[in-house]
């Protein structure tokens, strides 16, 4: 087969690249995330009507009984109402609005949830969140730059935080609310982006063993072209289901999903082009990947 | 070449099958069902009272079923045939049966016996799925060591009292000043103090005229303070929290000072928030003496079933109630008896000792006070039936020992049967003193018609997925495309096998990280086929290609999922609730994968190509390329 010119065409997908991160970011300063519940604190609550709901009308019920701040707005369908309060209120507020709320209509109203979350909470779940991410990022290079060797490990980390900016820089632009399942999917593409990227670098490695008179470029490019296929599936069949997710899997999935679509997506793409670009530019050779017969051995007591 | 051994693949055939086993129970549906219980550990519930409560839901009209006694008559189950009747029944028998019994919303495994023997039960559901309440406490800390520092105070102002020492005491945060007038004095004080609290940090420190001594607390002490006001708290959220009817409760600890309460199946948070938020007490009287007027004494019943009926004369008035108890710890004496020992704060000493001091060889009652409820039901002018819950306090006697000698600040309750007895003492005792103040930081309540919804499109999404992929993996891969979807199944199977095996709870994430395996799962195989493909264009024979795709695709696969379930294992040690649901389903889903697609999927192609003459792989895409070769050596 011959090698499609991958590394050719670097230099316009680190323009893509280095422009997306470069928005994400600035959006991320000026716009920030629409920091879910989860994080800000505040009181939520989900109601059903039996019919369709007038939102006006329950923005004014709220106003009279002096919820002051509260954000009503219609959840999935025009029955059911989201209201948020934001910090401040205590923990007893959810269910007398809902009282509030039935006495305020002929209508039926059924609770459907109520979440309170204490400020204390919020900030720290926030932290807690940031630790994790770093020390995943942190652990996972440990280990490429102990399987691998470092050029390899740097390569991986950078195209990882290159997925999670850009996701993040997704979530900030699009204002999509981000929640506890949202940084957990976040988690999950770092997982799943790293896969990809160990596909890549395992066969790039393997053939800068065998290949000889070939220079890195020519050898990273033989490398993605035959890891292409896989790639593609790969990332088709997760996709596939993750749509399924997102379409299917109702209002509280919605987010999750929509995160590890545009991270799987994403994360495809950096593997390909971030994380070889990074190894082409720090000069990989097969000097890099020479290794003792005894990893050889070690392989060898891994066969089923 | 390419066929398994036998062993190798009936060890898979068994390990598929402990899978189907142990997955099976998530197949049959729980029945809606009611719980009975008494109110009081001691209430047992027979045929008599089944029979009530089986006439009162026929009377209203509510089909039931399977109704069994559990637990030595402790509790009894009624399966009912309509989940959309479960909360009315709730309340017609509520009602029947009167607040001398809990009747509490469950659901009835419907596991059939032969799962049941292999110790196969379904996954729980989460309160995301299930519905019900999920509250987060927080314990106040600053309010807990403050105590402790108050404690400190007055006990070291005793006992220099009690030493003549004179000086001036003051609390400084977590440090208690004592200033003096002489280097004598602080020498005598130190010693005092050494003897007394051994664990504080004592510092000299010299001003003018002055010679001061500090005493800090370590910060070892204020964990164990704040250790103790958790586990206390814990206590006391585990008595009451049964007290609310949930078949299953959770009540855990979280982090260093919150705790955790899952109620599912309550609707009513305010309810169960009054329940929580309670204050449970103790109170300390003398036994009234036989020839005491009947306006200065009440009569009181033992709290533990043991003595069931027999009753106390107490004395009306109260020398200390459990805001004074410090703590109170089970243990044994010089002679290894159980005893209880039991530390009240300065003040409480002062006035047990001053009532203890005239009264020894008379009996001290130790009364536990419990707030309950009895529930009114009552017909308003428009002629509706209104429900109201009067609050009524339950007073039962713990123990009453004997006054040995006067007593102080700590004192011990011995001549108790068994070291059982001791700790059940010393926990009622605990549970009844004033813990350390708590406030609700978080609080999540799902109706039950929303956990529903929420099974519903997560299995939806599942079935959907899996259905796209098994599609495409067909259309792609052909022949081989059907052992990975095999493969792929017994993945699934032994995914929710394994994580019903764990106990593991399901979450709505959860069913995301189940649905994410499945279309990461294939991956492995992905690789496994993109290797045998390239094998064949470089004119490896069918054989051979298949042998060397499986070798070499293997470290890639390791290597790539090792990596992913060190993220995987970072979730779970960050992660709360629902994301840790996600990170055991994925860890759990990395590993059963790599067994399905390394081991599962090479059986299927052994037991298809193995060990026969092939002349092309139906692999997708290369078929021709495989054709063509045939073709040209022909």
């Amino acid at each position: 087969m011959k090698a499609l010119p991958f590394m050719k065409w670097r230099w316009l997908a680190v323009a893509f690249s280095a422009t997306a991160i470069l928005s994400a970011i600035v959006s991320l300063s000026i716009k920030e995330l629409n920091w879910g519940l989860d994080f800000t604190g505040g009181t939520l609550v989900e109601v059903a009507y039996s019919e369709s709901a007038d939102l006006s009308a329950i923005r004014k019920v709220l106003e009279r009984e002096g919820y002051d701040g509260a954000i009503v707005v219609s959840f999935g369908t025009d029955r059911d109402v989201l209201v948020r309060l934001p910090d401040g209120y205590s923990d007893q507020q959810g269910a007398l609005m809902v009282d509030r709320l039935r006495a305020n209509t002929d209508m039926d109203v059924e609770l459907r949830r109520i979440e309170f979350v204490g400020p204390q909470v919020g900030d720290e779940l926030r932290d807690d969140g940031g630790i994790a991410m770093l020390t995943a990022l942190g652990l996972v290079m440990l280990y490429v730059a102990f399987r691998f060797q470092i050029k390899f490990a740097l390569g991986a980390v950078i195209a990882l935080a290159h997925d999670v900016i850009f996701t993040l820089g997704f979530f900030s632009l699009t204002g999509l609310e981000f929640d506890l399942t949202v940084l957990a999917a976040l988690l999950a593409v770092v997982g799943y982006s790293l896969n990809d990227t160990i596909v890549v670098s395992d066969r790039i490695r393997e053939n800068l063993r065998i290949i000889r008179r070939a220079s890195p470029g020519e050898v990273i490019d033989v490398s993605l072209t035959e890891t292409l296929g896989r790639t593609l599936v790969t990332s088709l069949t997760t996709l596939l289901v993750l749509a399924a997710l997102a379409l299917l899997g109702g209002e509280m999935i919605f987010g999750f999903a929509v995160a590890l679509l545009v991270g799987v997506a994403i994360g495809t793409y950096s593997s390909i082009y971030i994380a070889a670009t990074t190894l082409l530019q720090l000069k990989v050779s097969k000097a890099d990947v020479m290794i003792p017969e005894r990893e050889g051995a070690d392989q060898e007591g891994l066969l089923p | 070449m390419n066929r398994y051994p036998l062993w190798k693949n009936l060890l898979i055939l068994t390990v598929v099958a402990c899978g189907i086993y142990y997955a099976a129970p998530n197949l049959y549906a729980p029945d809606p069902a009611l719980q009975i219980a008494g109110a009081s550990s001691a209430q047992q519930i027979d045929e008599r009272i089944m029979r009530r409560a089986e006439e009162a839901l026929t009377d209203a009209g509510i089909g039931f079923f399977g109704e069994t006694l559990q637990a030595q008559g402790k509790s009894a189950l009624l399966r009912l045939s309509d989940r959309e009747q479960q909360l009315r029944a709730q309340a017609v028998l509520a009602r029947e049966l009167g607040d001398g019994f809990i009747v509490a919303l469950n659901l009835a495994p419907t596991t059939p016996d032969w799962l049941v023997q292999g110790g196969a039960s379904p996954m729980k559901l989460g309160l995301d799925l299930s519905g019900g309440v999920h509250f987060k406490l927080e314990v106040d800390v600053e309010a807990a060591t403050e105590r402790k520092m108050g404690q400190y105070e007055t006990a070291i102002k005793k006992r220099l009292r009690e030493e003549r020492i004179r000086g001036r005491l003051s609390l400084d945060g977590r440090r208690v000043v004592m200033q003096f007038r002489s280097e004598e004095d602080r020498e005598a004080a130190r010693r005092e103090v050494v003897d007394l609290y051994p664990e504080l940090f004592l510092d000299r420190v010299d001003g003018d005229d002055i010679w001061a001594l500090h005493a800090d607390v370590t910060d070892q002490t204020i964990k164990e303070v704040i250790d103790y006001a958790v586990a206390q708290n814990l206590t006391t959220m585990r008595n009451r929290v049964n007290e609310l009817g949930v078949s299953e409760p959770l009540v855990q600890r979280q982090g260093q000072n919150r705790i955790v309460v899952e109620l599912p199946g309550i609707q009513d948070t305010a309810e169960a928030k009054r329940i929580l938020g309670k204050v449970a007490n103790l109170q300390f009287r003398l036994v009234a003496e036989a020839n005491a007027p009947v306006s200065e004494r009440q009569k009181f019943e033992y709290r533990s079933p043991d003595r069931g009926g027999i009753t106390e004369w107490l004395e009306r008035d109260v020398i200390i109630t459990g805001e004074s108890v410090s703590n109170a710890q089970a243990g044994f004496d010089q002679n290894g008896q159980p005893k209880v020992l039991i530390s009240l704060d300065g003040e409480g000493g002062m006035l047990m000792s001053r009532a203890t001091r005239a009264n020894i060889k008379r009996r001290m009652g130790v009364l536990f006070i419990e707030r309950k409820y009895k529930t009114r039901y009552e017909l308003n002018e428009a002629g509706e039936e209104v429900v109201t819950r009067i609050p009524l306090d339950e007073k039962k006697l713990l123990t009453a020992p004997v006054i040995q000698s006067a007593l102080g600040a700590q004192f011990q309750i011995t001549g108790l049967d068994n070291p059982a007895e001791a700790s059940e003492l010393a926990l009622m005792l605990r549970a009844g003193a004033l813990a350390a103040p708590i406030t609700f930081v978080e609080e999540r309540t799902v109706g039950p018609s929303l956990g529903a919804e929420n099974i519903e499109l997560g299995m939806k999404s599942v079935q959907v997925g899996l259905a796209l992929v098994v599609l495409f993996m067909a259309a792609y891969y052909r022949v081989f495309g059907v052992a990975a979807v095999l493969a792929l199944s017994a993945n699934l199977v032994l995914l929710v096998g394994i994580m019903s095996v764990l106990g593991a709870t399901l979450t709505l994430p959860g069913i995301a990280g189940i649905v994410l395996t499945v279309g990461m799962a294939v991956d492995a195989n992905v690789l496994i086929f993109s290797r045998i493909r390239e094998e064949i264009k470089k004119g490896s024979s069918p054989q051979t290609a298949i042998d060397t795709g499986f070798d070499r695709a293997l470290v890639t696969i390791v290597d790539a999922n090792i990596t992913t379930l060190i993220v995987a294992i970072i979730l779970y040690a960050i992660g709360t609730g629902p994301i840790k649901g996600f990170a055991v389903t994925l860890s759990v889903g990395i590993m059963t994968s790599m067994f399905s697609a390394i081991m599962g999927t090479r059986a299927l192609v052994n037991l298809i190509y193995g060990g026969r003459r092939v002349k092309a792989l139906s692999i997708g895409g290369v078929a021709r390329v495989a054709d063509e070769q045939a073709g040209a050596s022909a």
